[in-house]
């Protein structure tokens, strides 16, 4: 069914304009009055997933862009709706569409922007314990590397409590804890064992990536994407050099596309190799803890052999890659990565076979398909919960479309369905190394063009959207960028941002002793959450 | 449960002998580039090559082209320019002392050193080199050392991260909750200074104008075996790399003496 067929009648006096572009899908722009009808029809009635929200600043106006892509379906839709400057007051969809729940509390938070109807605006990004109301970082006139901005925080801020039963208590958990664990802060409220409520604070970590990048060069927008996530650079990194592509109208060489899917893939193996060892780690099985933790390491050692770099820095450019890597090198990663895999086959098969670990993660942490689909989840967390979502079936992006793979599913939504997706993506992304390795073509890896001006970027002003199935899930990059090749815009929307708006639903119900294990089951990072 | 135990004695010994032989297993450090001499006469690629350094890392001085690894993201910009590329070293004791601070925690302290890390806005990759070494290819703990959850018990503070404002009272509250001797290890290009991130409204020039830091250790990230040559410096076992931190005028050798073995 396409969008334009199916427009209902009643709305054609009410839609600014109603196109679709080749390569980007349906851009939908709509009055104010109609944004909430229209998304919910969107969303509800054709069953597209919300994917985000890009806010704007124009000269006189607020462009804000709503972002739906489809699970079957390529293509996505762009609802856009236009506010005043002056004026800065839009209806909140959030009642409608859960998932939007977070973005427009940002967009409130960094915009200043006004949601309408939102239950929950204000102490989100920027703390009021360190900023005072009022302040708009993203503004334009905003300066960004102002650092002596007079602040009057209110000091006496305090976590909200929410259960107040006779008993209640609270367990601050963070922003530092554990052993080496990246800042963030959950309170735990309980009458005794069972965590009640598990209400997390981020953005301590708050880089204002997104705000810094404005006015660089284009190409060092790249440097900023791979910092968002460490542990994820090459997938993020890929999102934004696809985005400048795309403006540019540059088609990056088939061996440049071939490499990118094998590198994505040697991260995709590595990270997940990381995420169980935490798993097996936060339930205290020290031998396979370790065992992971070999395997990691070696593939570490591996992509650092190969590339130069252990987490791939400094390998994603503006049509290609930035340098070639040899053939005897790539199929030397192969076999070396199959021999490893195998190692963590064994370790799968007697992880699966120790009762005493299978006791921590069955049932626990659970997140139902239901909850995957209102709060949009995306990557292996959504895929454990029975909700298929995987933007290299979906949306193919570098040739992803003449790969055979398969996207695994389990549908139970707790922990241990976490772990098996976890499991079964790593044996993908070996098996999508090696057809990458077979079919990969001689030749440049770079576009002529980009390679000789090695700094140049596309000279055109445009914006475009790229985006790339991060080992985490759905990773979008919107870039803007003005003819002299500086950023005008750059909005990221990682995985991470959007999977820890469901956390809670995890976390609550569960044993305390059960919350470092759900934390690890989930593997997300607060680094790229923050930006 | 007797096939763990099995598993684990079949796996067998993978620790690196890091300090007291040179690990040069391939992948293990991303390198670092090396000063150089500017070509004679002085070719127009040569400063091109320092104007495409994103970070500013790379800086004339005097005929050579000096290295700043506070600074350097490896980007690899500078290696892959064909001829005139900038050597690249893959050394890895990087690690030096800033000389402001004690620098050392002493004798008493140097077999059972316990370390509070603290993420000060880190994105993801240092954090994770210094997780890696409690994995057993570099087991920190047959040297001594240990992670421990409260600052309390903590000799080593060991910050990743560039400093972002929203974690700035979490870290003064753990440096204050640390008993002393206590040495402050900033981890990172970033923790240096602020990398790709800062200065901005909302983020530091690196960890330094938050916490007295004591010693340095460049890289983004640095390796494990460059965070394991920083605790042994802080514990008096290791000798500090020769370039000089806080400040941007370089030694003579900036990187070199990864050959020398310390007592």
């Amino acid at each position: 069914m396409t969008l334009t067929a199916s427009i209902p009648e009643q709305w054609s006096t009410r839609l600014e304009t109603l196109e679709f572009r080749h390569g980007v899908g349906y851009e939908v722009e709509c009055r104010p009055d109609a944004l909430r009808e229209l998304c919910n029809w969107i969303a509800d009635t054709l069953g597209y997933a919300f994917a985000g929200l890009i806010v704007e600043q124009a000269a006189h106006e607020w462009e804000l862009r709503y972002l739906f892509h489809a699970t079957e379906l390529p293509g996505w839709v762009h609802v856009i709706v236009r506010a005043g400057r002056a004026y800065g007051r839009l209806p909140s969809i959030s009642d409608l569409i859960h998932a939007a729940d977070w973005p427009e509390r940002e967009a409130e938070d960094l915009f200043g922007l006004i949601f309408e109807g939102h239950p929950r605006l204000g102490d989100f990004v920027l703390h009021d314990d360190v900023w005072q109301e009022g302040v708009a970082p993203m503004r334009k006139e905003f300066d960004a590397l102002a650092r002596a901005i007079a602040r009057a925080p209110n000091t006496n801020w305090r976590p909200d409590r929410i259960v107040h039963a006779p008993g209640a208590f609270g367990m601050p958990v963070g922003p530092v804890y554990s052993g080496a664990a990246e800042s963030a802060h959950f309170l735990l409220e309980t009458v005794g064992e069972d965590v009640i409520r598990a209400l997390p604070r981020f953005f301590y970590k708050y880089r204002a990536v997104e705000k810094i990048a404005e006015g660089r060069r284009a190409e060092d927008a790249l440097l900023l994407a791979e910092r968002i996530n460490g542990l994820t650079a090459f997938a993020h990194g890929l999102a934004c050099a696809q985005a400048l592509e795309a403006i540019g109208g540059l088609e990056p060489p088939p061996r440049g596309a071939t490499l990118r899917v094998f590198l994505a893939e040697l991260e995709r193996l590595r990270h997940h190799v990381g995420a169980i060892q935490e798993i097996c780690e936060s339930t205290a099985l020290a031998v396979a803890a370790a065992e992971a933790g070999v395997l990691e390491e070696e593939l570490l050692r591996l992509s650092g052999a190969l590339t130069g770099h252990r987490y791939l820095f400094g390998l994603s450019a503006c049509g290609g890659l930035a340098r070639d890597l040899p053939d005897a090198e790539l199929a030397a990663t192969v076999v070396r990565a199959r021999a490893i895999l195998e190692r963590l086959e064994s370790l799968e098969h007697r992880l699966v076979r120790t009762s005493s670990f299978l006791d921590r993660l069955e049932e626990v942490g659970l997140v139902t398909e239901e909850e995957a689909r209102a709060f949009s989840l995306v990557g292996p967390i959504a895929r454990a919960s029975g909700l298929v979502r995987d933007l290299r079936k979906a949306q193919p992006y570098c040739g992803y479309a003449a790969f055979r793979f398969d996207v695994p599913m389990e549908a139970e939504g707790d922990g241990y369905a976490r772990l098996r997706v976890l499991f079964a993506e790593a044996r993908q992304s070996l098996s999508l190394m090696t057809q990458a390795l077979d079919r990969l073509p001689e030749g440049p890896v770079r576009v002529p063009e980009a390679q000789e001006r090695s700094t140049a970027m596309p000279q055109k002003a445009g914006a475009a959207l790229g985006w790339t199935e991060a080992p985490l899930g759905a990773a979008l990059h919107w870039v803007r960028i003005d003819e002299r090749g500086m950023i005008v815009r750059y909005r990221i929307i990682p995985p991470s941002f959007v999977n820890w708006h469901a956390f809670y639903l995890a976390a609550e119900a569960f044993a305390f002793q059960d919350f470092p294990i759900i934390l690890a089951t989930f593997g997300l990072s607060v680094s790229e959450n923050d930006r | 449960m007797s096939q763990w135990v099995l598993s684990g004695l079949k796996a067998g010994i993978k620790t690196s002998r890091y300090p007291r032989h040179r690990e040069d297993a391939p992948g293990v450090t991303p390198g670092l580039p090396r000063a150089r001499a500017l070509g004679s006469p002085l070719s127009e690629e040569d400063l091109r090559l320092i104007d495409r350094c994103p970070t500013g890392a790379l800086m004339r001085q005097g005929e050579r082209i000096g290295v700043d690894p506070r600074r350097c993201v490896h980007c690899f910009r500078c290696a892959v320019e064909g001829l005139n590329a900038m050597p690249w070293e893959p050394s890895y004791e990087w690690a030096a002392a800033t000389g402001s601070g004690s620098g050392s925690l002493g004798h008493p302290f140097s077999r059972s050193v316990n370390i509070r890390v603290v993420d000060a806005g880190d994105c993801g990759a240092c954090l994770h080199e210094v997780k890696q070494l409690a994995n057993p290819y570099y087991n920190l703990h047959r040297l001594g050392f240990f992670f421990t959850p409260t600052p309390r018990q903590a000799d080593i503070l060991v910050v990743v991260g560039p400093g972002a404002d929203q974690m700035r009272s979490a870290l003064e509250k753990t440096l204050a909750a640390m008993p002393t001797p206590r040495v402050v290890i900033a981890v990172g290009t970033c923790a240096l200074s602020g990398g790709v991130f800062g200065p901005s409204f909302t983020c530091s020039d690196g960890v330094g104008s938050i916490v007295p830091v004591d010693i340095e250790v460049p890289g983004n990230p640095p390796p494990p075996l460059a965070i394991l040559h920083a605790l042994l410096l802080a514990t008096g076992r290791a000798r500090s790399a020769a370039w000089r931190p806080g400040s941007n005028g370089l030694a003579e050798e900036p990187l070199a003496g990864d050959a020398e073995r310390n007592p």
